[in-house]
């Protein structure tokens, strides 16, 4: 399970680089979502599995497809690329890049002290459960923080997706009864 | 499923996730897809808290994936309204064309 899980992840992952049509690239990715999602299940982190779901093959998805529609880039090749390395340097430095961070973590991996939420112990207490209880509890600043870090981002977000900057002078009565 | 995956499965099959997502961000030039790469690379970091999480028995991994997919949802949403503006200024949203920055 493991295997055809990794095997889903690592090749949608690939065609979300090779497709050309950024339509496919994101429908790839959200492939590619899910089988990690299969991946937590697999490590019993169930209600991760259904964040991962919900919101990134799910919301952020949404997000990127509509932004592509939106945008309706045509398929135009640029003239020519104007580094012209960038291709073989960068399949070169990604390789380096992997051989690097694989032979650190392929290797006997000592592991610090264990907590004590052991496999047994969360399937009695519900991983939800337990995930909600810290969530609420020990990382009860964190949260409330990220709520704030949410607020700005939505709120630039509009600020940055407006069509008038914000201090341009107010239209016209007539043209203002046009919903913006 | 009496077999056990070992943890050093999960952190290269996290490291090939992040490469292919850092390959991407290298070779592709469609600002889009630099930002699903992006995603793909959060993703491949995300595999390894989890993986941790689940062999040292504790919620911390778990804790930060939570916090590292909100960070995630807040940059897209940036990130598109930034590309966004680029397209209309510029109609195109090709890295290589928006060299205002450079000297």
């Amino acid at each position: 399970m493991f295997v055809i899980l990794a095997v889903i992840l690592v090749g949608a992952s690939l065609m979300v680089v090779a497709q050309r049509n950024p339509v496919y690239s994101a429908l790839f990715l959200i492939l590619a979502f899910l089988g990690l999602a299969g991946q937590f299940v697999l490590l019993q982190a169930q209600i991760i599995a259904v964040l991962q779901v919900l919101v990134y093959a799910g919301a952020i998805m949404v997000l990127f497809l509509f932004v592509v529609m939106l945008l309706n880039v045509r398929d135009r090749q640029a003239p020519e690329a104007k580094l012209r390395w960038q291709k073989l340097f960068g399949l070169i430095l990604t390789i380096i890049l992997f051989g690097l961070v694989a032979v650190t973590v392929a290797g006997e991996v000592r592991l610090g002290p264990q907590g004590e939420f052991t496999p047994q112990r969360l399937a009695e207490l519900g991983n939800a459960q337990v995930f909600g209880k810290l969530l609420f509890t020990d990382f009860l600043f964190l949260f409330e923080a990220t709520s704030v870090l949410l607020l700005v981002a939505m709120i630039g977000a509009m600020v940055l997706a407006r069509r008038r900057p914000l201090g341009a002078s107010s239209p016209p009565p007539a043209a203002s009864s046009r919903a913006d | 499923m009496s077999f056990t995956v070992p943890l050093s499965w999960y952190l290269v099959l996290s490291a090939i996730v992040f490469s292919i997502g850092v390959a991407g961000v290298l070779l592709r030039r469609n600002a889009l897809v630099i930002f699903m790469c992006i995603e793909i690379m959060l993703s491949g970091v995300n595999l390894s808290f989890i993986a941790f999480s689940r062999f040292l028995h504790s919620m911390s991994g778990q804790i930060f994936f939570f916090f590292v997919m909100t960070v995630a949802a807040a940059e897209v949403a940036v990130g598109l309204a930034i590309i966004l503006t680029i397209f209309r200024s510029r109609e195109s949203v090709d890295v290589d064309e928006v060299n205002l920055l450079r000297g």
